[in-house]
């Protein structure tokens, strides 16, 4: 090679290095799409199912997610709705057509889909067993997913899972800690009147408080992490989130419907 | 001769000239996904992947490479291995590529990969360079290895997910050793682990760049 550094070469080492690794890497992340795709969502079965409490370790998750039922529910008016073509939360999340900007917007999410996800976990007889909203709002650092499961009365949480944030790991990451996750569990984040009632507490909720019930500990060293947490409750289970949706699923439970 | 050669460069890095523990490079990564061995293995796999093949292929087009941006070259090389590893984990080993999180992409910065591509794959042709990577990754490797052992196994009495000690909160009788599950731990270990090497190859121990003289000469303020 007569000169290695000149301009000419230069350009073509360049061009060629990156065209080959293109190449490459286009090719592996082509390839391996669907794989990702499918591990990505046997994830989110996973989180489902942890959060309603079904999962055990070693548990084929694709065949457990069988007995739960995913059907999308209309937030404005809480009807079951039937979309043409499906629903994908993410991709209607960014489609304006499908989605509107929030004036209030405690959660700090931007945008609210109009249609929104709702699994229902039945028992081998069918009856309803859990209820497992999908909610998500912002922290510190980052947009917080979870999985929020009630029992059958629609006041009781029987569990809870996060299944993304980027919180500070050891401090607002602690969410995805299982120990802090139990304390959800019987906490009660509805009243008798259908309100939204629930706080998470600055460090552990005091002894002997008369609504310890509607209480969580908070995150010690994650205060607005926490305050998020609070505020993606108050507003996924307010009147622009599921509240007209669990509403009227409270109606139809009254008046002894089977759900 | 070269069969000799090949050995040595192979051989070399893992007790002699270990990349962590003689030239102290890489060593954050080793402070990061240390706290179980599963999480270790993987990186560890990560690493000689990458750094065979990037020794490879920056040997490979050694000759062409212009001077003046050949680390942007390496880097790309580099980069794009481990975007294909990070791509492989996510789909075939989904838990543990969430559980590596960053750290995968952050091979790119491992100083010991642009290390070796830039002392030794620039300078020799492509097998040598290949086993010198391999080498490398294989020493880096051992020094993890020992750590995430250590770690698992004193953080949480266990060994690959195994329950070896049993802990004194489920009914055992072993109380874990919560420094373990905490980066700075890695420090200890790896420093341990620098210290048992060059109690045994005594010729790895720096020399002191300079002494302290005596005092010979009593100061006039006093």
């Amino acid at each position: 090679m007569k000169d290695k550094n000149s301009v000419g070469n230069v350009l073509r080492v360049a061009t060629g290095v990156c065209l080959v690794c293109a190449v490459i890497v286009s090719t592996a992340a082509v390839t391996l799409r669907p794989f990702q795709e499918e591990n990505r969502a046997t994830f989110r079965q996973l989180n489902v199912l942890q959060a309603a409490g079904l999962h055990e370790p070693g548990m084929d998750v694709a065949l457990a997610f069988e007995r739960i039922e995913r059907r999308i529910v209309d937030f404005d008016s809480g009807e079951y709705v039937d979309p043409p073509g499906g629903f994908d939360p993410v991709r209607a999340v960014r489609d304006p057509a499908q989605s509107n900007a929030l004036s209030g917007d405690p959660a700090g999410i931007g945008r609210r889909t109009h249609y929104g996800e709702v699994f229902l976990a039945r028992a081998e007889d069918g009856t309803l067993e859990r209820v497992i909203l999908p909610v998500h709002a912002y922290g510190l650092w980052s947009t917080m997913y979870a999985f929020l499961a009630l029992e059958p009365d629609l006041r009781t949480v029987s569990g809870i899972s996060f299944f993304e944030h980027g919180e500070t790991p050891g401090l607002g990451g602690e969410i995805e800690n299982p120990r802090w996750q139990e304390n959800w569990v019987g906490k009660q984040v509805r009243d008798e009147d259908g309100n939204v009632r629930f706080r998470v507490d600055r460090g552990r909720t005091p002894e002997g408080v008369a609504d310890a019930d509607h209480r969580i500990d908070g995150l010690s060293g994650a205060t607005i992490t926490s305050r998020g947490v609070e505020n993606m409750v108050q507003f996924w289970l307010g009147e622009q989130g599921y509240g007209p949706y669990l509403a009227r699923m409270e109606r139809r439970l009254e008046i002894g419907e089977v759900l | 001769m070269a069969q000799l050669k090949a050995r040595e460069v192979l051989f070399a890095p893992i007790f002699a000239n270990n990349p962590i523990a003689l030239q102290i490079l890489g060593i954050c990564s080793a402070l990061a996904i240390t706290t179980k061995l599963s999480t270790t293995i993987t990186m560890c796999a990560a690493v000689i992947f990458v750094l065979t093949f990037s020794n490879y292929f920056v040997s490979l087009i050694r000759n062409m490479i212009p001077s003046n941006i050949r680390i942007i070259v390496q880097m790309t090389i580099i980069t794009a291995l481990v975007i294909v590893v990070d791509q492989f984990l996510q789909a075939f080993a989904f838990q543990l590529s969430r559980e590596l999180s960053v750290f995968v992409g952050l091979i790119i910065t491992n100083c010991i990969v642009l290390g070796r591509a830039e002392a030794f794959a620039m300078q020799n042709p492509p097998l040598i360079s290949a086993i010198d990577g391999l080498g490398n990754a294989l020493g880096y490797s051992v020094v993890l290895l020992a750590v995430g052992f250590s770690r698992e196994l004193f953080g949480s009495g266990s060994v690959l997910g195994a329950q070896i000690l049993p802990l004194v909160a489920e009914g055992g009788w072993y109380q874990p050793n919560g420094l373990m599950l905490l980066p700075p731990s890695a420090f200890f270990l790896i420093g341990g682990f620098i210290w048992i090497l060059r109690s045994y190859r005594t010729e790895q121990v720096e020399k002191e760049p300079f002494e302290i003289g005596p005092n010979t000469r009593t100061s006039p303020a006093f």
